[in-house]
C-alpha cells in the first residue's frame, strides 16, 4: 500500500474532501489507474499536467516510475523552468 | 569547502572555458552570423494595434513585387483545433502557440504578426511589409491584471471559462485558471500570531533582456526536408515546435544549434522559426530573418506583471503561525503565466504549519509571458520577504534570525505537498550571517536588506554522448545549448571519470540528427541533467577500456581495474602487464572490438532544490530618488560546484537582473496599449557602472540523486533580489516600497509623501 497525498482542489471535486488515500500502485500509471476506478475521473487529471512525486523525490512525465511499497506520494502541477 | 572535494581532480577546478577563446575573438557564430547562398531576406508585418479584429488582409500588391518571392499569413499555418491542441512529448498548446505565431482573426497585442514576406533584400521585404493592407476594427484593450478580471473588462478569447473554479463558469473571461494550494488551519494559525503584517504588491513585466535578438536562417528542400540554424535554448524544442505546428514529421527537420546570446528563459519557444520555413518552403529559397530590438520588446514574452496580497502572522518567539498569498499574474495573450509556480515556491524556505497560496493565470494585451528564470518565483518571493522583513521589524528581530528560526530543512512538508529532501536552506543562513558584509557598518541614508529564494529545479529528457578517438582523446556531445557553461561542466565531469587530462576532451553541443532527444535548456537542469547522462556514458566507456585491455592482455575482466586513465592489472594474481594508456587502448581498438563509445538517454529526474540568501547595502539619494546598490552578497546552495566560475557566474548573472527588475525595468504602455519604451535606451536593464561587484558566496550540501551532487544553480538567484532590495531601502529611509519598479520618480514621490 502507498499513501497519496491529493490537494484540498483536487480532493474537494473527487474524493469529497479526503486529501489522503490509501491504495495499491506498483508504479506511477499503476497508482492512477487504481486511483481512477476508485474515484472515477481523477484520473485524467493526474495524467495531465502532473509531476508526481514519490518521498520527497519530483518525478515529471514519468509512469512506470517503480513506487516502493509504503511510500507518499503527492500529485502536484508539473514544473517549467526557464 | 568539503573534505571530500579534495579527492577530486577536476570537479571544482576553474577549467579554462571551452568557447572562451572563440568568443573573445569574435569567431563564435550566433544566430545572425549564420547566411546561405541565394538566401532570402524574411520580415514579418506586426500589429499596431494592442486588440483589433482582421477584417481583410491584402498582399496582392506585395505578391506582386518582383522582388518578393513569398508572402505568408495565417492562412499558411495550419488551423490547429481544440482537441489537436497538445500532442507529442511535453508540448505546450499547439493552438495557442499557431495564433501566437500568426494572428488569425483577432490582434491580440501590439507587435502580434499578421504577415511576413521573403524578399531578395531587406529594403525589398520592407517595401513589401508596406504594400501589405491589413483592415482592423480596433476592439477596446486591456492590460493591468486586476482591470482584466473584471466583469465587463475586453475579453481576448470569447472560448475560455475559468478553470479551477466550480462550477465552471458559462460566461467567458480573461481569467484562464485559479489555483490554490494550502496546508493546515490558516484561520487558526493567524488566531495564534502575536503580529499579522499583510500588505499588498505590485510588480510590473519585464523583459529577459538577452542580449541577442532572435535570429534563424532555413532551407526546405524540394522533398520537403528542412534545415534550420537559430539561436535557442533548444534545437529539439525547435524541431518538434515546428513539426507541430506546421504539421511536418519531425524526422523531416534538422536544427542546428547556433552560440546563444542570453535567452533567460526567453528562447524556449519559437519566434521566427515556423516563419521561416514557410517562407522558405513558398519560396524554394534559403530565408533568413532577424528581429530588430523593437521587435524583440514587442512580440517576444517578457514575464508577468502582478499584483499580489500577502499576509504573514507570527508569535513573538518568531515563529511563523500562518501565511497566505494571493498572486493575480498577467499571463499575456495567451494563457501559462507562471502562477502556479509562484504560489508553490513563495512559501518553501520555511516551515509553516497554516498556509496557502491562491494564483489566477490572466490574459491580457501584451505579449505571451514566456519563461524568465525561476518563473513566478522572484515575483511571489518579493510580496513574501518584503513582508517577512516587516514581521521582523514588528518583532525587532534581526531578519536572517527570523530565517532561521523558521527555515525549511529535510523532511519539512511544502504547500504543494511533498516533504523536502536533502535541501541547503539553513547552510545559506549560516553563510550569509558569518559573512563579514553583514556586521559591516553603514552612513546616512543607507540600509541592508536580506531576503532568500527557492527554486525547484527540473531534470527531463536527456541524450549524451562519450566517444573515443583513435589517438585517445574524447569527445562529448550533448544536445542542449550551452547557456551557462555547461560544456566546460560536462568536460569536467567527463574527465574526471575517465581519469584524463581536461585538455584532451572536448565537447560539443549536436544537432537534432546527431543525438536523442533533449529537452531545452531550462530549469536550471543541463548540469544535473546531462552532467548525470555524461557521467553515465563515460562510466561505460571505462567498462569497455577495461573489457579492451582484458582482451589485450588475455585475461579476466575482473582482473582489471581503471584509475588516472590508465587500465592496470588487479593484482600480481592477474598477472605482469605493463599499465595501457586511454590512447594506447585506442590505438588497438580496431583490433579488439571497433570504435569504442556510449550514448545515454534517460528522462532524468528527481533534481535537487536550490535555495539562496541575499544581502545588500544601498544608498538613497533623498534629493533624486535614486538607489545605488553599494555591496551585494548572494550565497547559494550550490550542491557540487563543478566549474566554481560558472556557478559565480551564474548566482552574479541572477543577482543583476533582479537589481534590474527591483529599481529600473518597466513595460510603459500609452493609452492605446502601444509600448512606449521598445528599446535600451527608454528600457533601463543595469550597465557595469551601476553596479558593485557582486559576491557570489557558494555553499555544497550536495544532492543526493547526482553523482557529483550537483543542483541548479542558474535560477535562484534572481528569487531574492527585489525584496532584499526593498528591505534594504525601508532600513535606509524608513518607507516601504511595494511596488516594483522602485525607480527614482516612485521614491521621490514616496519621500514627498512622508515629508
Amino acid at each position: 500500500m502507498v499513501q497519496v497525498l491529493l490537494s484540498r482542489e483536487i480532493a474537494r471535486k473527487f474524493t469529497a474532501g479526503e486529501v489522503r488515500i490509501e491504495i495499491d500502485g506498483e508504479n506511477v500509471r499503476g497508482l492512477i489507474r487504481a486511483l481512477d476506478e476508485r474515484f472515477p475521473g481523477l484520473g485524467e487529471i493526474l495524467r495531465t499536467d502532473m509531476a508526481v512525486a514519490i518521498d520527497g523525490q519530483i518525478f515529471q512525465d514519468a509512469s512506470l516510475e517503480p513506487i516502493p511499497p509504503g511510500s507518499e506520494v503527492c500529485f502536484l502541477p508539473a514544473i517549467e523552468g526557464g | 569547502m568539503p573534505d571530500d572535494v579534495k579527492e577530486y581532480r577536476w570537479i571544482g577546478k576553474r577549467t579554462i572555458r571551452p568557447d572562451g577563446v572563440d568568443k573573445v575573438t569574435g569567431r563564435a557564430a550566433f544566430g545572425a552570423d549564420y547566411a546561405m547562398p541565394d538566401m532570402l531576406v524574411g520580415q514579418m508585418l506586426r500589429s499596431p494595434h494592442a486588440h483589433a479584429r482582421i477584417l481583410s488582409i491584402d498582399t496582392s500588391k506585395a505578391e506582386a513585387m518582383p522582388e518578393v518571392k513569398a508572402v505568408i499569413t495565417a492562412a499558411d499555418f495550419p488551423d490547429i483545433p481544440p482537441s489537436e491542441a497538445t500532442k507529442g512529448t511535453a508540448p505546450p498548446n499547439f493552438r495557442h502557440l499557431s495564433q501566437n505565431m500568426m494572428a488569425r482573426d483577432k490582434v491580440l497585442y501590439e507587435g502580434h504578426a499578421v504577415a511576413a514576406v521573403a524578399a531578395t533584400s531587406p529594403a525589398a521585404a520592407k517595401k513589401a511589409l508596406s504594400l501589405i493592407a491589413v483592415k482592423y476594427e480596433v476592439l477596446p484593450h486591456v492590460i493591468d491584471v486586476e482591470e482584466a478580471m473584471k466583469p465587463d473588462a475586453p475579453v481576448l478569447h470569447e472560448d475560455m471559462f475559468t478553470g479551477g473554479v466550480e462550477p465552471t463558469p458559462k460566461k467567458p473571461s480573461n481569467v484562464a485558471k485559479r489555483l490554490e494550494f494550502s496546508i493546515g488551519d490558516l484561520e487558526a494559525g493567524f488566531k495564534e500570531a502575536d503580529i499579522v503584517i499583510e500588505k499588498r504588491y505590485t510588480t510590473k513585466p519585464v523583459h529577459q533582456g538577452y542580449i541577442e535578438p532572435h535570429a534563424v536562417v532555413a532551407e526546405v528542400s524540394e522533398d520537403g526536408q528542412a534545415k534550420i540554424w537559430a539561436s535557442s535554448q533548444g534545437q529539439f524544442m525547435i524541431r518538434q515546435y515546428c513539426a507541430g505546428l506546421l504539421n511536418m514529421n519531425v524526422a523531416d527537420i534538422r536544427v542546428t544549434p547556433a552560440e546563444i546570446g542570453g535567452g533567460f528563459g526567453g528562447k524556449t519557444t519559437v519566434w521566427l522559426e515556423p516563419h521561416a520555413l514557410l517562407l522558405s518552403r513558398k519560396s524554394g529559397r534559403p530565408v533568413k530573418m532577424t528581429m530588430s530590438r523593437a521587435d524583440v520588446f514587442r512580440a517576444t514574452g517578457p514575464t508577468s506583471g502582478s499584483a499580489m496580497t500577502c499576509k504573514i502572522g507570527a508569535r513573538k518567539d518568531g515563529r511563523i503561525t500562518a501565511a497566505s498569498l494571493e498572486v493575480k499574474f498577467q499571463a499575456g495573450a495567451f494563457p501559462g503565466s507562471p502562477a502556479g509556480q509562484g504560489c508553490m515556491c513563495a512559501f518553501t524556505p520555511y516551515e509553516i504549519e497554516n498556509a496557502k497560496a491562491v494564483g489566477y493565470d490572466v490574459v491580457v494585451n501584451r505579449p505571451k509571458a514566456t519563461a524568465y528564470r525561476a518563473p513566478g518565483a522572484p515575483i511571489a518571493a518579493f510580496a513574501v520577504e518584503s513582508t517577512l522583513d516587516q514581521v521582523a521589524r514588528g518583532l525587532d528581530m534581526d531578519p536572517l534570525e527570523l530565517r532561521a528560526r523558521n527555515a525549511a530543512r529535510e523532511g519539512v512538508r511544502t504547500i504543494y505537498g511533498p516533504m523536502l529532501g536533502v535541501v541547503g536552506y539553513e547552510e545559506t543562513l549560516e553563510a550569509a550571517r558569518a559573512h563579514p558584509h553583514y556586521a559591516a557598518p553603514l552612513g546616512p541614508n543607507q540600509g541592508r536588506g536580506v531576503a532568500s529564494g527557492y527554486w525547484f529545479n527540473v531534470g527531463g529528457e536527456t541524450s549524451a554522448s562519450v566517444s573515443v578517438t583513435e589517438d585517445g582523446t574524447v569527445m562529448v556531445m550533448s544536445g542542449t545549448p550551452d547557456v551557462g557553461g555547461s560544456r566546460a561542466s560536462l568536460v569536467i565531469m567527463a574527465a574526471e571519470v575517465l581519469g584524463v587530462d581536461i585538455n584532451s576532451v572536448r565537447a560539443i553541443i549536436a544537432d537534432t540528427s546527431s543525438l536523442g532527444f533533449n529537452r531545452h535548456t531550462g530549469g536550471s537542469r543541463v548540469t544535473f541533467a546531462a552532467g548525470m547522462m555524461v557521467t553515465e556514458a563515460a562510466k561505460d566507456v571505462v567498462e569497455q577500456l577495461r573489457g579492451r585491455a582484458a582482451q589485450i592482455w588475455d585475461i579476466d575482466v575482473d582482473a582489471v581495474t581503471w584509475a588516472d586513465g590508465v587500465a592496470r592489472p588487479a593484482g600480481d594474481n592477474a598477472g605482469k602487464f605493463e599499465p595501457l594508456t586511454l590512447a594506447e587502448i585506442a590505438g588497438k581498438s580496431i583490433s579488439t572490438g571497433g570504435p569504442i563509445n556510449a550514448r545515454k538517454s534517460l528522462n532524468v529526474q528527481a533534481p535537487g532544490p536550490a535555495y539562496a540568501t541575499h544581502i545588500v547595502d544601498v544608498e538613497v539619494d533623498r534629493d533624486t530618488g535614486h538607489v545605488q546598490i553599494l555591496r551585494y552578497t548572494a550565497v547559494q546552495d550550490a550542491g557540487r560546484a563543478i566549474h566554481p566560475s560558472y556557478v559565480e557566474g551564474q548566482i552574479q548573472g541572477g543577482v543583476v537582473q533582479g537589481i534590474g527588475w527591483a529599481l529600473n525595468e518597466e513595460y510603459i504602455y500609452d493609452k492605446d496599449g502601444r509600448l512606449e519604451n521598445p528599446g535600451f535606451l527608454d528600457y533601463r536593464i543595469p550597465v557595469a557602472s551601476d553596479l558593485p561587484m557582486i559576491d557570489a558566496v557558494v555553499v555544497e550540501v550536495p544532492n543526493p540523486s547526482h553523482p557529483f551532487g550537483v543542483r541548479g544553480v542558474g535560477e535562484v538567484p534572481i528569487v531574492p533580489p527585489m525584496a532584499a532590495i526593498a528591505n534594504a531601502i525601508e532600513d535606509a529611509i524608513s518607507i516601504r516600497m511595494t511596488d516594483l519598479p522602485m525607480s527614482p520618480p516612485k521614491i521621490l514621490a514616496a519621500l514627498d509623501e512622508k515629508a
